[in-house]
């Protein structure tokens, strides 16, 4: 079979598509490009439209993978059938929880405030234990207010 | 070269009959041996979508009801270091796809080569994850369930130290509210470092399986196994790893990248 190993635009090779070497790597470059792109769009102010955006270039390169680096479109059509099957189906469920969980915020805030005051967040956060930085003993006397939690000085 | 190194230690070569060495016998051809490791390699993918959604799930329900306290909780985490990371996880996919052609085409020492860079890329993955982990423990960045944690409902922990900058933070950020919402607030931002521990540890899992089937896939290049009538498993565990690298593609900027 070596006479083939010059030969990478064949497409029918032995049992798989072997794929050329400039599609790779024009496929991570696109990659590399859109994930500067999303920091890019994911540290500025997109007028409310920055989940749409991320979402929509997180999709992009995730098609890139499967359709290129995973062989999806020379593959048989049923593994992205299945494949793109199996995420329509988390789709479904993502939004029924959604519009599930919706319906009860308002029980779930109320319920929150009646027990908020059983929290130790009821009351503003202590300030943290001074530190002399590795000091032998932790009972230093700064006359700091200790709150719950400190017997996990270490 | 591949027929000829696989008798070495293959139990094929006593078989006495006309058998292409890689096909197992309760396949006809290699074709469809090749076609059956395939179905069953996309189904197991097919499961770890599934697999995934359910804290996808918890992440949009939270984060759906609670948008502004889900920007607070993400501008505690490094962009810089979850976008070093995405690179590295690329160019580890790039490579794993790499090594198939390399294992189609017989090219074994421009497999192994890529094989390694795609293991080494792994490990190098796992220990930014490490700085990352580290870190948010001594902050006390952690699920509300664990003693180390300043969400723990019970008994919640004060870093102090030089570790006090992300309590501070919210020490300010909080010192206004009303009790309820003070609560609400420490509490969610428990729950978002639940599911990103959950999240981002799930995914730690599969990259470190990962680097153990690499590492084998490895071993066996090393010993000649693969050539143009059998690259399956450098396939198949190339398909594994473009999907740990799709799932972090989503974890990326759901988690690190939020207003």
């Amino acid at each position: 079979m070596t006479e083939h190993a010059h030969d990478s635009h064949d497409d029918h090779h032995g049992l798989g598509h072997v794929l050329p070497v400039k599609l790779l790597a024009g496929v991570l470059g696109a990659l590399i490009f859109l994930t500067l792109l999303t920091v890019l769009t994911g540290t500025t102010y997109l007028y409310g439209f920055d989940l749409a955006v991320a979402l929509l270039i997180a999709t992009t390169k995730a098609t890139l993978v499967c359709v290129i680096f995973m062989h999806l479109k020379w593959d048989k059509g049923f593994h992205a059938f299945a494949f793109i099957g199996s995420v329509l189906f988390v789709g479904v469920f993502l939004a029924y929880t959604l519009t599930d969980t919706k319906q009860y915020q308002d029980q779930i805030r109320d319920y929150a405030a009646d027990t908020a005051i059983d929290s130790p967040f009821a009351q503003p956060l202590p300030d943290p234990p001074a530190d002399h930085h590795h000091a032998a003993g932790e009972e230093h006397a700064a006359g700091e207010e200790h709150a719950e939690g400190d017997e996990d000085n270490h | 070269m591949t027929t000829a190194s696989a008798d070495a230690h293959g139990h094929h070569g006593d078989h006495g009959h006309d058998h292409p060495e890689h096909l197992a016998h309760h396949f006809d051809t290699l074709e469809q041996q090749f076609d059956s490791c395939k179905l069953g390699m996309w189904a197991f993918l097919l499961t770890e979508v599934l697999f995934f959604s359910g804290l996808f799930v918890a992440y949009a329900t939270l984060r759906a009801n609670n948008p502004e306290i889900f920007s607070l909780a993400a501008s505690f985490l490094d962009t810089k270091w979850g976008a070093i990371n995405t690179v590295v996880l690329l160019v580890s996919s790039f490579t794993a796809a790499m090594s198939v052609r390399n294992a189609q085409l017989g090219e074994t020492s421009k497999l192994k080569r890529n094989l390694l860079i795609t293991l080494v890329c792994a490990g190098a993955f796992m220990c930014i994850k490490y700085v990352e982990y580290s870190h948010k423990y001594h902050v006390g960045l952690l699920p509300p369930g664990m003693e180390h944690s300043m969400f723990n409902p019970e008994t919640p922990y004060i870093p102090h130290g030089d570790h006090t900058g992300e309590y501070l933070e919210l020490q300010a950020h909080t010192a206004d509210m009303t009790p309820a919402e003070r609560v609400h607030t420490m509490t969610t931002l428990g729950r978002f470092f639940g599911v990103y521990f959950f999240l981002t540890g799930l995914h730690g899992v599969h990259v470190l399986i990962g680097m153990g089937v690499i590492g084998w896939v490895l071993m066996r290049a090393n010993r000649g196994e693969f050539g143009p009538d059998n690259f399956t498993a450098v396939d198949l565990v190339a398909l594994y790893w473009h999907l740990v690298d799709l799932v972090w593609i989503f974890l990326f900027p759901l988690l690190y990248l939020i207003h």
